[in-house]
């Protein structure tokens, strides 16, 4: 598997290496190394966030000046086109960009790298998996071109809407909508696989189970939940394409069938799925917070163990989504008590975040605000979460924008901020070129103000009793004032500055991949093992006679008596001024 | 229990609509204990949070410590803290249960009248029970997109849908209850304010989904009682509502699924 070391990251053709297999720009489609899949998952994803942002944006003009032809949509957005855009905006946000950038991109690049292998275990697979995800992410988009439009039954699909056309309307786009994240689920139900396999089995000599950075393990417990998740979906959303296409009456009340079916089947799914996509962003912060606090994470293995919890008991709480949707009252007793009970192991995780800074060096570089950020605004939309999963308070709130608002407040610090902290962190591994410290500040200003300044009047608006999904408010005398309008003008407003926030980023990645200064091979003084190789690794990621050794865990940060206040998991002990370990004596298992 | 909601609804401060029905001040009560819990909790931990980040900032000849939280006497930093949340949860469950179950899980007894109500693409049909308060009966009166209901009266309401989900939404009183093709959901309501306000679909229900809005009435007994009297002999629209409603399937008690 180990090849000669070809710089296949980089944009630079080194084609004065011999080696097999497909050349030039074929060798990134047909690639099976895991940094290339990681870098398509990475810009397919960040692709796909613009076509979701525009929608965003096409949908928040329609809601602040009801009626006018949007610049850039070529005309006035009608009900079924908005009601469109809301659909698919949330569809592509979570499937095409929390998932692939997140856990794929981030899961493909980091895991290698940070277990010490030369690659994923199953390559192939690996290909094969963003393959199919690329296939996923056509269809998607087509689906918003055919006959009739996109889907326009909420990215909830809530049959008997999305079962039959003539509610609908769109008899093409809810079928090609329906296969297109049923294959995205294939691709990443593929992409799990190499991920649970290769943390299991590729792990460098010396490197146990509690040795491993916490993202790499979160990544994985993820994998874990969506795959035990993503099955029932699956057979749902099989029943519900037979429903839109050959007639069956699965989600048909006239023939017997049930449409709170697919609802607990989506939730079933829906709900672990948001720690699907939560944990790699909680691990990714963790690694950031503990590198530049200079601080060991306070509790290793309670981290752990509550993830752990989380993911199960993510498993017990799907109906808080329905509380009002005509299940049996005596059910939100229930779910009411599971809802509840997983803020506490939530809540102890930012408890652990916040009790790493304590006593911590604290260097605010673009990465650490980004990861501090997470933190702070992950909170909002913890903390609102109460007020929904009160099943009593929910009644007022079900569907409102305040649901809405709390949201956003998860997969915003999730998918976006995130994925910045993650993205403005490994740029120098990933690209080998430093990015600019100035202008990432004022993107992550610009981002993070204007990201408050849209959600917060959502709150307000969901507490006046404003509804989700209207494209325009004039036939709600209560909603209609000019209090309302102004407030989602103001919302708007902002949502256009933190669009255009968005062209500072851009143009940094630009600049600093064309004349940034080379990034050093480890230029946080991090520990873990992806900081030990070049900057962009090499095909195999290490040369095969220097592959790491592991001598410990990887938050050895500030070790008292050492001289340097990190030390890397590869560096055997024996340092000038050596420190008891109690891990240095079970290496080499 | 309202008198203790009470309490936490300050003068001049509500972000909250009208109170407009027996149980919205018990679900602002709920919101307003919730608001307190976590508005504490999130105060604590941002502030803890900030101040961190104040006070460790990265100094010249400043090394940071060596903490790994396996210290029990660390470890009760997080516990503590955990455990309080714990039991804060317990006091939200216990008074949204209270809530929940006055709401959706016990239905008065004898109440003062019936009303059906119907949601269709895209708009809502009503059947009120006339003089005689029976649903079914020759005097029904059907209107579209206007509920009329007397003030202060206890009323079951069956709902219904004949196409996709609706949900039948009534923000100034709480209340809101999906609307299922095939079942008939029966729960209640009992207006304490005179007026007109807006019922809201609140589940998308296709293209027309933002322009399906009707209206409620909430009108004195007088009024009610000339209203009902005025609109009683059946008129057209009122005889194809009842073919219409005719399919739908008997009504089920509320905890039958």
């Amino acid at each position: 598997m180990v090849e000669p070391a070809v710089d296949l990251t980089h944009g630079h053709a080194h084609d004065d290496h011999a080696h097999h297999g497909p050349q030039g720009w074929l060798k990134y489609l047909w690639s099976t190394d895991h940094k290339v899949i990681a870098m398509q998952y990475m810009f397919t994803g960040m692709f796909m966030a613009l076509v979701g942002g525009f929608m965003a944006y096409v949908f928040r003009m329609q809601l602040a000046f009801p009626d006018i032809s949007v610049p850039g949509w070529g005309g006035v957005v009608s009900m079924g086109e908005y009601n469109s855009l809301v659909t698919n905006h949330g569809t592509i946000m979570i499937f095409w960009v929390a998932m692939p950038v997140l856990l794929a991109a981030f899961g493909n690049y980091l895991i290698p790298l940070m277990v010490g292998a030369d690659d994923m275990v199953f390559p192939k697979i690996n290909r094969l998996s963003f393959q199919v995800f690329f296939v996923s992410t056509i269809v998607i988009l087509a689906s918003l071109f055919v006959e009739g439009g996109g889907f326009a039954g909420a990215w909830t699909a809530y049959p008997p809407l999305s079962a039959d056309a003539t509610y609908n309307l769109t008899p093409l786009g809810s079928t090609l909508w329906v296969i297109g994240v049923g294959l995205e689920f294939v691709a990443f139900l593929l992409g799990g696989i190499n991920f649970i396999t290769t943390l299991m089995n590729s792990r460098a000599p010396g490197m146990r189970a509690f040795d491993v950075p916490l993202v790499v393990w979160m990544i994985v417990v993820a994998s874990i939940l969506f795959m035990l998740s993503v099955g029932p979906l699956l057979a749902g959303a099989i029943m519900l394409v037979f429903d839109q296409t050959i007639g069956t009456g699965f989600y048909n009340p006239a023939t017997g069938g049930d449409p709170i079916l697919w609802q607990h089947l989506f939730w079933f799914f829906g709900h672990p799925e948001v720690y699907v996509v939560l944990l790699p962003a909680m691990g990714v912060v963790i690694e950031i917070i503990t590198t530049f606090a200079r601080k060991k994470v306070f509790g290793y293995r309670i981290v752990i163990f509550t993830v752990v919890a989380t993911g199960v008991l993510s498993f017990f709480v799907w109906a808080h989504h329905q509380f009002i949707a005509g299940i049996d009252p005596r059910m939100a007793n229930i779910f009411t008590i599971t809802t509840l009970l997983i803020s506490v192991p939530i809540a102890e995780l930012c408890f652990v975040y916040i009790a790493t800074l304590y006593g911590g060096s604290i260097r605010l570089t673009t990465p650490m605000l980004w990861a501090l950020a997470f933190v702070a605004e992950f909170l909002i939309g913890g903390v609102t979460g109460i007020f929904l999963g009160a099943a009593g308070a929910d009644i007022y709130f079900h569907d409102t924008y305040f649901v809405l608002a709390h949201f956003h407040y998860t997969f915003f610090p999730i998918a976006i901020i995130g994925t910045y902290a993650a993205f403005t962190y490994w740029f120098p591994k990933m690209f080998g070129k430093m990015m600019d410290d100035r202008l990432g500040k004022w993107h992550f200003w610009l981002t993070i103000i204007p990201f408050n300044m849209i959600f917060i009047p959502l709150f307000v608006l969901g507490m006046g009793g404003q509804h989700r999904r209207i494209s325009n408010y004039s036939s709600f005398s209560e909603l209609a004032g000019d209090g309302f309008q102004s407030v989602r003008i103001f919302a708007t407003i902002s949502l256009l500055i933190m669009l255009a926030a968005q062209l500072i980023f851009f143009y940094n990645c630009w600049k600093s991949w064309r004349s940034g200064p080379k990034a050093p091979k480890n230029p946080w003084k991090a520990n873990s093992l992806e900081w030990t190789t070049e900057s962009p690794p090499p095909h195999g990621n290490w040369r095969p006679d220097r592959m790491p050794v592991v001598y410990r865990g990887p938050y050895e940060y500030s070790v008292p008596d050492r001289e340097e206040d990190y030390w890397p998991q590869n560096e055997p002990d024996g340092a000038p001024l050596q420190v008891v370990d109690p891990d240095a004596g079970e290496q080499g298992r | 229990m309202n008198s203790f909601f009470e309490f936490f609804r300050f003068e001049g401060f509500d972000p909250l609509i009208e109170v407009a029905s027996s149980y919205a001040a018990d679900i602002d009560g709920l919101i307003w204990l919730v608001l307190l819990v976590v508005g504490f909790w999130f105060l604590v931990a941002e502030g803890v949070f900030f101040w961190f980040i104040l006070k460790f900032r990265a100094q010249p000849g400043r090394r940071a410590d060596y903490i790994d939280g396996k210290n029990k006497k660390h470890k009760r930093w997080i516990t503590v803290p955990h455990l309080l949340v714990l039991g804060f949860d317990v006091l939200i469950i216990v008074v949204s249960f209270n809530v929940w179950y006055k709401i959706k899980m016990d239905l008065p007894e004898n109440p003062d009248c019936h009303v059906r109500v119907i949601g269709q693409q895209w708009a809502w049909t009503f059947q009120h029970a006339g003089a005689d308060c029976e649903l079914d009966t020759a005097d029904d009166i059907f209107t579209v997109d206007e509920l009329h209901v007397e003030n202060n009266k206890v009323y079951h309401f069956e709902l219904q849908a004949t196409d996709v989900l609706h949900s039948f939404s009534v923000p100034v009183w709480r209340i809101k209850q999906d609307a299922i093709p095939g079942r008939s959901i029966t729960g209640w309501f009992q207006p304490t304010e005179i007026g007109e306000f807006d019922v809201q679909c609140a589940e998308i229900c296709g293209f027309g989904h933002s322009v399906m809005a009707a209206q409620v009435m909430v009108e004195d007994a007088e009024t009610h009682a000339a209203w009902v009297a005025e609109n009683t002999p059946v008129t057209e629209v009122a005889e194809a509502a009842v073919e219409g409603s005719a399919a739908a399937p008997a009504p089920a008690g509320m905890e039958d699924r």
